[in-house]
């Protein structure tokens, strides 16, 4: 076993069990903050995959801002009652097995069956440069005007990260 | 799966020093701290004000556009991330690109200063 599956078995653990802690702890806020954990732990799968780009992203906007969104909304409703009992269970625990083990079949079927599953490593297509990160090559498609590039695409993403503001503020606000 | 570089041991380093600075710091001063429990010690604030009420109160609804707003301009950082890593190799049109960038996301910034949602509840 060589250390990449070592490390990806150690985080894989730990990703199913704060996964586990997310739907287990009877403590809502506890939850969330088990689901940063495992929004780290996803992050780390992304960066033994060399999709570092896809990590940042994890870390920052799920790990950073939706947690916090989460820790927001649990903070601004009253919650009554027992503290320890806001994330209740109930009784459908026999369909989520039904769902839980279809869907995990038809994973596993997906994966050993699809042609995709085999990595086609040494055909040049799809390979990056050496010593070149995908966090580069990314910043070089956005940034640089020369070669075929996303400039324009990148600031209509500004726009549309206004709107999503501007919509937030004309929902959000209390008149 | 890849072997992963030699890069990521040194934030594996930075990890564990983390881990284990606090493990060190809170158990140091567990065994420094003195440990008698007396009444005005297990207060809230220990020979301040007394508290009134719970802690656990509603806070104003207004403050949930504020972390709307983090998550719009966390969306904004990834894209700086991608920008700065490579800004050596940019010229000046790299720059004004991430110019008008953030120029059109504080428009929004504006909108809001503009709109009262900065306005202390």
């Amino acid at each position: 076993m060589d250390l990449a599956t070592l490390i990806f078995w150690i985080i894989a653990v730990i990703l199913v069990g704060s996964a586990l802690m997310v739907v287990g702890l009877r403590n809502i806020v506890h939850s969330a903050v088990a689901l940063i954990l495992l929004f780290a732990m996803a992050a780390g799968i992304y960066v033994l995959l060399d999709a570092e780009f896809i990590a940042i992203v994890q870390i920052l906007i799920y790990a950073g801002a939706v947690t916090i969104l989460i820790l927001f909304a649990l903070m601004l409703t009253r919650i009554t009652g027992q503290q320890s009992r806001t994330n209740p269970t109930n009784k459908q625990w026999w369909i989520a097995l039904v769902i839980c083990t279809l869907l995990g079949v038809s994973i596993i079927y997906a994966a050993t069956t699809s042609p995709h599953a085999v990595a086609t490593v040494g055909s040049d297509s799809g390979q990056l440069p050496a010593g070149i990160n995908n966090v580069v090559r990314i910043g070089q498609l956005l940034y640089s005007p020369t070669q075929y590039s996303f400039v324009l695409p990148f600031e209509i993403a500004s726009l549309v990260l206004l709107v999503a503001i501007i919509g937030a503020i004309v929902i959000g606000r209390e008149d | 799966m890849s072997t992963p570089s030699i890069g990521y041991l040194y934030a594996a380093i930075l990890l564990a020093a983390g881990f284990v600075f606090v493990i060190i710091a809170t158990s140091l001063a567990n065994l420094l701290a003195p440990h008698d429990r007396t009444k005005e010690k297990l207060q809230t604030y220990e020979s301040g004000e007394t508290p009134i009420g719970s802690a656990r109160v509603q806070y104003p609804l207004g403050f949930y556009i504020f972390a709307l707003l983090f998550v719009a301009f966390d969306v904004d950082i990834v894209f700086i991330i991608a920008w700065a890593i490579i800004f050596k190799q940019l010229s000046l049109f790299g720059f004004f690109e991430i110019f008008f960038f953030i120029v059109v996301l504080v428009l929004g910034l504006v909108y809001a200063w503009r709109k009262g949602v900065t306005r202390w509840i």
